[in-house]
């Protein structure tokens, strides 16, 4: 399955992203996105407790880590999506605490779920309109009058065709975008954010459920952002894929940043293991010597 | 038995100012359900207010009929906002069990007799069109064609109701064909994605509760202009009975609405001159005159559940929207 996503040409990585050593927290040298302090328990769970972390402008950084390491909790908590109990974060130097969602998207930050949240009963075209930006149509008084948002309209269509026939679903445009495969929405939404023209595209988990055909694709769509000057922040699970595209990985576990670096190295770091696999992973736990021998003596005096 | 009648009864229910008046309250609602996905379950109270909301001004202050209907779509708007505000951040449930809870309230405080000097209690308020008729452009008596006979009264308030749904039909038509209503589908079909793309889900869903509420209380006003304001018009029933007529349309459509409330009424007039008449032929001896009047309900209630069953999608609702629905 591997061999099967790689992509044709050997992705150009960008170097040089952090000031000192690579640990948790590290500084960037120019961060689009800085988050300090940020909390969230559920209950007596905490789910995220994160103390410093800087995403890197014009890069792909890759947020890994364990199931229930927070990362998706992470995610909504920066986009506004949920409140956290403390912290702060910033994207592009404006604050983003206590801003609700949708105005988080206008400033340029878009985010894709998990689950794929295409609107299904919409056509495919409709989706794609959707994810425009000041729309003046979306005025109810404006509405009504079409002379008014027409032009606009047409625009946006222009633009979403030409989205579409990137993402190879041209064909699907006037489709429900319940017709399509769940690889297809994955692409569809994707596109769709792309509308909005954003400067930090979130992806969550965009590979999951998505076969290695389709994977290779969406893999060249992602480095296809970086190269237009957008810059990607994304969780997955496909330690290959994060490998291949990403030039920064950042790992949680338990809801903590445990490592960060380039992700060839930090594959290596020990945290990294420790959160993957436990800390007592190479511990034989078989068969314990020591107690073995002792009670062998034991029957031997008894005997 | 007298077909002609049954017929003539069952075509006069074509054209009613009652038959108007259900298929603006069903266009509201599918403002509210079928386009934006808000489930609100007290389009009766929003009736009411129009009703009371047009009588109580023309009666207790003599207010001219336009300064009435303002004031019952202003009571409207500030209805909506109160239903809205608290619960519109919640899931769509809430709505559900607030807009219920509410409409029952209004009817309850309008039947209550503390307030019979304004309100007429469970008597209601008669007598309140005068100002209105005072336009009627109709010359006194009785006259049509076909069975479509009817006094100048009834004739205005006919052309004044159907002059109303045509409005608000082309209304509706043009919100949502503009990216306004590609916005509010998006919500219908999940509200967190409209949101990730940077659309004020909250500020739409306001919006939409009272234009569909705005919708229905003028629904109000055209039920009881040819009838007295009586608050036991305002039952959960009329509720259930404008979703019947939604359904029936198809949910997410213009003319749906319009065509279902006519398809009910012409049925609901069918069903009763026709059991009414059968059972004076003696053709269900096991069956009273009173027992017959319920009997109309039962069978437009079998045809409406028929009509779900083999087109789910309504009259006129698009059948490839069913493919994906589970």
């Amino acid at each position: 399955m591997s061999s099967s996503v790689t992509p044709t040409s050997k992705p150009v990585k960008t170097t040089g992203l952090h000031v000192g050593d690579a640990a948790p927290g590290v500084r960037k040298v120019d961060p689009i996105l800085i988050a300090d302090g940020v909390r969230r328990t559920f209950g007596g769970l905490t789910a995220v407790d994160v103390e410093h972390v800087e995403i890197p402008r014009g890069a792909i950084t890759a947020l890994i880590g364990p199931n229930g390491a927070g990362k998706t909790t992470f995610f909504n908590l920066l986009t506004g999506f949920d409140k956290p109990d403390t912290g702060t974060w910033s994207f592009d130097g404006r604050s983003l605490a206590h801003v609700p969602a949708y105005r988080v998207a206008r400033m340029g930050l878009i985010r894709t779920f998990q689950l794929t949240k295409s609107l299904a009963l919409l056509s495919v075209m409709e989706n794609m309109k959707l994810g425009a930006k000041n729309q003046v149509g979306e005025n109810l008084f404006r509405s009504l009058i079409p002379s008014i948002w027409r032009k606009q309209d047409g625009e946006i269509e222009a633009k979403a065709m030409e989205l579409l026939t990137r993402f190879k679903l041209d064909a699907k445009k006037d489709d429900y975008a319940a017709s399509m495969s769940g690889g297809q929405r994955k692409l569809l939404e994707m596109a769709r954010a792309l509308m909005s023209d954003p400067t930090l595209v979130m992806l969550d988990e965009p590979m999951a459920g998505v076969n290695p055909a389709l994977k290779q694709s969406l893999l060249d769509h992602i480095l296809d952002l970086k190269a237009s000057g957008m810059t990607v922040l994304f969780v997955e699970h496909d330690m290959h894929m994060v490998r291949h595209i990403a030039d920064w990985v950042i790992v949680m576990a338990e809801g903590k940043v445990v490592a960060e670096g380039d992700p060839h190295k930090v594959m290596e770091n020990p945290a990294v293991i420790d959160a993957y696999l436990g800390a007592h992973h190479d511990t034989d736990l078989g068969a314990d010597s020591e107690h073995v021998e002792a009670l062998k003596e034991l029957i031997d005096d008894e005997q | 038995m007298d077909w002609g009648a049954i017929f003539g009864n069952a075509a006069v229910e074509l054209i009613s100012p009652t038959t108007a008046a259900y298929a603006l309250a069903a266009l509201g609602l599918a403002i509210h359900f079928g386009y934006t996905g808000l489930l609100n379950f007290g389009q009766a109270g929003f009736m009411l207010l129009g009703a009371y909301g047009y009588a109580i001004p023309a009666l207790k202050l003599g207010w001219p009929f336009w300064a009435c209907v303002l004031t019952a779509l202003a009571a409207s708007v500030i209805f909506a906002l109160i239903l809205g505000i608290p619960t519109l951040r919640l899931r769509a449930d809430y709505l559900a069990i607030v807009t219920i809870a509410a409409a029952e309230v209004l009817r309850l405080i309008f039947t209550t007799n503390e307030f019979r000097a304004v309100t007429g209690s469970a008597n209601g308020l008669s007598e309140f069109q005068v100002d209105l008729l005072a336009l009627n452009p109709f010359p006194p008596g009785r006259y049509g064609f076909g069975p479509f006979v009817f006094d100048n009264r009834v004739w205005f308030f006919l052309v004044i109701a159907w002059i109303v749904v045509a409005i608000a039909a082309v209304f509706t038509w043009l919100i949502m064909r503009s990216p306004w209503g590609r916005v509010v589908k998006g919500i219908r079909e999940d509200e967190d994605a409209v949101r990730a793309l940077g659309k004020n889900v909250y500020s739409y869903k306001i919006q939409s509760l009272i234009l569909g509420g705005l919708l229905g209380t003028l629904a109000g006003i055209l039920f009881v202009l040819p009838r007295a304001v009586v608050p036991s018009y305002f039952q959960p029933t009329l509720t259930f009975v404008i979703y019947a007529v939604l359904l029936l349309g198809g949910a997410a459509t213009i003319l749906g609405p319009i065509v279902g409330s006519i398809v009910f009424w012409v049925l609901l007039s069918f069903f009763s001159g026709f059991v009414s008449r059968a059972v004076t032929a003696g053709w269900f001896p096991f069956m009273t005159q009173v027992q017959a009047g319920q009997l109309r309900f039962i069978l437009v209630g079998v045809a409406i559940m028929l009509i779900v069953v083999f087109m789910p999608q309504g009259l006129l609702g698009n059948k490839k929207e069913l493919a994906f629905v589970k």
